[in-house]
């Protein structure tokens, strides 16, 4: 019974770490004062209000949104074509291009960033658009190719073989059988390309255009540069739209997962 | 046979990974409507084969021809071929009736038309839903699985699976239908009826059925004809019968049913000796040919003792549901007998067997084989003779003590005496003294055949009538009396299995 | 051959392009820029007037501050993941072994985080140490930075032990209190070593970006902490030295790798790519 206590206590507090900013950003997204130190006596959705008047937060918003599924779809493609190119290659070409494809993972990321701003201005297109979409997709291609790879590996090798009997074309046979049989580990490789590009900082901040932001180069320069606390209330209602939108996508998601389990179970 | 009986012929076809051969030179037609089975163990070359015919692999030399024309460079998806894989291969993003639907939706027909003036329109047209509807819906009633059409495949039990597979293939209307193993994840009973329907189903169809397996009962059940591969040679061609009466060598012997295989000499006309004993039989072999001889277990008959050809005692007796199978010991070779009698272990008994159970295959005789033991002073004892030789070489390694016991590389001390070991002499490695003396084992000469550049010379030794064959450079006269001397690094020595 | 196998294979040639140009590339370029120097003042990427040189190491070891740095990075990076492993263990161990129902939930709860803009996160951080009032002290900087980093990285540790965790037969306890061992003997003896790749992939995935991901050391630390990360991109936005930031890109560089390899054979393929398991 001692034991329990101590582990729910345990669990609490480390859920209380973990909640306590958020929760803080939370109550305080919903009241007017400056900086979070302060009480305001005005209360209210005014922050939200500001968040949405603001044209540069919504520019920031709807960049960062743009390059995520951008850079996402082009990692989900890249990662995609090259995982079934690699696997079906010779043990050589494999060998090489896998070690090569997790270069990026285990790199440091400010590694990543400045190299890719050193061949960028060596090609002397400099920082634009295209120097930040290649940024984010060499950081986020690896992920789909790891993930989609190990779909590769349980598929029954007979499956290609089997279409091509069947009358199929190589390139019917890849599409009609390979890609429908390794559609989830695509799938989830664009989520977590997605979460990557969004969560991303430094790659952006080196590759990007100078007049450019993301959510988190503007949160970044506005709270590392601010000195204090935020210099943009504001930001506070964004940070709970944000996780509110989260919670809200994670539960749709286990709710969707947890039924297509139980659906799976019945019919066996 | 007439050509055109041939639907798929292979000539000359070789397959080589990595630098492995994995199918030998290969000459095999088929002809339509036969179902042929392609048996051998795991690893002869014979999943190749069939993949080779169904184009996934290419040969490295060689032709494939289908009803006469030249298929080697043709894609799989342009052969009129289809294949009933191992574990199925249905796609399991697919419900049945997909599945099966597969091949028909990607089927495209030149139709051509001719419109109200007169002119001819040539349209590529696809199978139309109805059409495939008919095709899929006649196909599943065929493999008893009506009412399947909408279910998962990831639901369905290996049997069904199986059938939705072969359902799959034979929709196409294929001129060849493949299957490799098909029935090796079923359980035993369901393979046995899946082995009746696959029959029925070829009798049905009419279409030619090329199936590979590694079960000979499969084969012998099924099939037409059977190919027996070993290390991606053809070692027979044959109807089941064929193959099972009259196996071509020891290894289609062995392989097919249950066999005793025996090493003979041709010693008349039409006799043979084996197990010390000369036995009529039906086969007509060169005198002192080197013989394999082959007696399926059913075909020896115990009697009392004394009553039969050879003596000897029973040594272990199973009952195995219709029969028994008892091991029968004569000297030191062992027989397996299937007899619906039980004779108890330890009685002593005879044996008959008829002249025409007695298969004789010629033998490739590439060097002298012996049973031996080693004496006490490390010397090996075989065919009436005592030889020097290297007891070392039995255990990497080792080496001998002062007094005579060998010390293995572990450190282990073996007194040697009295093992029973095999014995390998090289034709060339026997050199041939002009007496009967000097020698360490002494015989007649009872043959000599000329082989071009050299003489092969038989040796007959007086007691144990062991026969040393030796290629020689010198003539010598038949009837002539030598004896043998061996180099000790020549004998090569083998442990044989300790049974105790 | 032709006809069956080229279409899959050559899907691999477009990728090995991409890798040839935007990873294998600039990591080359990162050599040559290390190794170089240019005479003028102002970089010009004009690579005739590159000139050989290890200037850009001698000058970075030269400095204290840089060695400063650097001892500011490991410190921090092996105090956060020690105090990671420490508070996450118990969570990932309680959450595997008990037969809650809510379970899954409060472990979601817990990865949850994970789905948050990593700034975003670091800033409320700030907001609350602000709040309470330990910003403000200087003293308190690293230790500010620490908690920042604990706090965006817990997650990041609590999923590889949790996935090695649930994975853990059972019987295996079983057999080892048959065997004589108490439960504290087990835990040592037993499910910790059986835990090695969970704890080597955690400790992966806190180690590296906590030695250069300045975000939070720049967010917290009050301008008090500089770690490696920092130094690099002083010198690429401040210091406009591409060269001097490409040296310590590539001791940086020289050092993953030098992990990477003594942590290779410990990891598990499943556990161990960062965010495995999030989708």
């Amino acid at each position: 019974m001692v034991k329990k206590i101590i582990k729910v206590t345990y669990i609490a507090l480390a859920l209380a770490f973990i909640y306590a900013p958020i929760i803080l950003l939370t109550i305080y997204s919903f009241n007017l004062s400056d900086s979070i130190g302060i009480w305001s006596k005005n209360w209210g959705f005014g922050l939200y209000e500001q968040l949405f008047s603001d044209k540069s937060i919504m520019q920031t918003v709807l960049n960062t949104v743009v390059l995520a599924l951008l850079a996402s779809v082009c990692s989900t493609v890249l990662g995609t074509v090259g995982a079934i190119g690699t696997f079906y290659s010779g043990r050589r070409v494999k060998g090489a291009l896998n070690a090569l494809t997790q270069i990026p993972v285990i790199n440091a990321e400010i590694v990543t960033a400045v190299s890719i701003a050193l061949v960028c201005t060596m090609f002397s297109f400099g920082r634009t658009y295209a120097s930040l979409l290649i940024g984010h997709i060499v950081l986020c291609f690896p992920f789909v190719y790891l993930s989609v790879l190990p779909k590769l590996k349980q598929l029954d090798g007979n499956l290609y073989e089997a279409a091509l009997d069947l009358g199929a074309s190589p390139t019917k046979a890849l599409f009609k059988v390979i890609l429908p049989e390794i559609l989830p580990g695509i799938f989830s490789g664009f989520m977590l390309a997605i979460t990557l590009s969004l969560d991303d900082y430094i790659v952006t901040t080196f590759t990007r255009p100078p007049t450019f932001d993301t959510i988190s180069t503007y949160v970044f320069d506005a709270y590392a540069k601010g000195g204090k606390g935020s210099s943009v209330p504001a930001l506070r209602a964004l940070s709970t739209l944000i996780f509110v939108l989260m919670v809200i996508v994670l539960v749709i998601q286990n709710v969707s997962a947890s039924r297509r389990a139980k659906k799976n179970e019945n019919a066996r | 046979m007439e050509k055109e009986e041939k639907i798929i012929e292979l000539i000359g076809v070789e397959k080589i990974f990595d630098g492995e051969q994995a199918v030998e030179n290969m000459n095999l037609y088929v002809r339509k409507g036969e179902f042929i089975t392609i048996l051998g163990p795991s690893g002869c070359g014979k999943s190749t084969t069939l993949r080779m015919i169904a184009g996934f692999e290419m040969p490295t030399k060689g032709q494939i021809l289908l009803n006469g024309k030249d298929i080697t460079n043709v894609p799989p998806y342009e052969r009129p071929i289809n294949t009933v894989f191992q574990r199925y291969a249905l796609f399991p993003h697919l419900n049945v009736y997909d599945n099966i639907a597969f091949g028909l939706k990607l089927k495209k027909f030149k139709n051509t038309y001719k419109t109200a003036n007169g002119k001819t329109v040539t349209k590529i047209e696809k199978m139309s839903k109805e059409e495939i509807d008919a095709k899929v819906s006649r196909v599943l009633k065929l493999v008893d699985l009506e009412e399947f059409e909408k279910r998962d495949v990831t639901t369905l039990s290996g049997g069904q699976q199986q059938r939705i597979a072969i359902a799959r293939a034979i929709v196409n209307e294929p001129e060849i239908l493949l299957l490799d193993e098909p029935l090796g994840a079923l359980d035993l009973k369901m393979r046995k009826d899946m082995q009746l329907e696959l029959k029925e189903m070829h009798q049905k169809l009419g279409i030619t059925f090329i199936y590979v397996t590694h079960d000979q009962e499969e084969a012998l059940t099924m099939s037409d004809t059977i190919v027996v591969m070993k290390d991606g040679t053809i070692q027979q061609i044959g109807t089941p019968k064929d193959i099972y009466n009259e196996p071509k060598n020891a290894f289609v012997a062995d392989f097919i049913g249950e066999s005793n295989i025996f090493s003979g000499t041709m010693v008349g006309n039409k006799k043979v000796r084996f197990i010390n004993k000369v036995f009529d039989c039906v086969d007509d072999f060169p005198l002192n040919e080197k013989v394999d001889v082959v007696v399926r277990p059913e075909d020896v008959f115990l009697v009392d003792e004394g009553k039969g050809q050879v003596d000897g005692v029973i040594t272990s007796s199973i009952f195995k549901g219709v029969h028994y199978e008892m091991t029968f010991v004569v000297g030191k070779t062992e027989i397996v007998i299937q007899d619906t009698m039980e004779r108890k272990t330890g009685e002593r008994c005879s044996v008959i067997v008829k002249p025409d159970d007695i298969h004789i295959m010629a033998k490739e005789f590439d060097c002298n084989r012996y049973d031996g033991y080693i004496t006490k002073k490390n010397t090996v004892c075989f065919a009436d003779g005592e030889f020097e030789c290297d007891v070392t070489r039995l255990y990497e390694g080792s080496h001998l003590d002062e007094e005579g016991y060998l010390i293995t590389a572990d450190g282990e001390k073996i007194d040697l005496t009295d093992t029973d070991v095999s014995v390998e002499v090289g034709l060339k490695d026997i050199d041939i003294i002009d007496n009967d003396v000097d020698g360490d084992a002494c015989g007649t000469i009872i043959q000599i055949v000329y082989k071009g550049d050299h003489y092969q010379v038989i040796i007959r030794t007086d007691d144990e009538e062991e026969d040393f064959v030796v290629d020689t450079e010198y003539t010598w006269n038949e009837n002539d009396r030598v004896s043998v001397k061996i180099p000790a690094d020549k004998i090569k020595l083998k442990l044989k299995a300790v049974s105790k | 051959m032709k006809a069956l196998k080229f279409s899959r294979k050559n899907l691999g040639i477009p990728y090995a392009a991409f890798i040839a140009m935007f990873v294998v590339l600039p990591l080359l370029l990162i050599v040559l820029y290390a190794f170089t120097v240019e005479p003028r003042e102002l970089v010009t990427n004009d690579v005739s007037e590159f000139v050989f040189s290890f200037d850009n190491f001698t000058a970075f070891f030269g400095s204290s501050a840089n060695i400063r740095a650097i001892y500011i990075s490991f410190g921090l990076a092996i105090i956060t993941t020690v105090i990671c492993l420490v508070v996450a263990y118990p969570i990932a161990y309680i959450l595997a072994r008990s037969r809650l129902k809510f379970k899954n939930v409060i472990l979601m709860l817990f990865i949850l985080p994970m789905w948050i803009n990593f700034v975003l996160r670091t800033a409320a951080m700030k907001e609350l140490l602000f709040k309470i009032g330990m910003y403000s002290s200087n003293k308190l900087s690293m230790v500010n930075t620490v908690i920042g980093m604990v706090y965006d990285y817990l997650p990041f540790t609590i999923l590889p032990l949790y996935t090695v965790l649930i994975k853990l037969d059972k019987n295996m306890l079983e057999a080892s209190a048959d065997l004589g061992a108490t439960g504290f003997q087990t835990f040592f003896k037993v499910i910790v070593p059986l835990s090695a790749p969970g704890i080597v992939s955690a400790i992966t995935m806190v180690l590296l970006p906590t030695t250069t991901s300045y975000v939070v050391s720049d967010t917290l630390g009050n301008g008090n902490v500089t770690i490696i990360g920092k130094l690099i991109e002083d010198q690429f936005s401040t210091m406009f030295d591409w060269h001097a930031g490409s040296a310590i890109a590539m001791i940086l560089l020289v050092l993953i790798f030098i992990t990477m390899f003594i942590t290779r054979k410990f990891s598990d393929e499943e556990v161990n790519t960062r965010g495995g398991g999030l989708w």
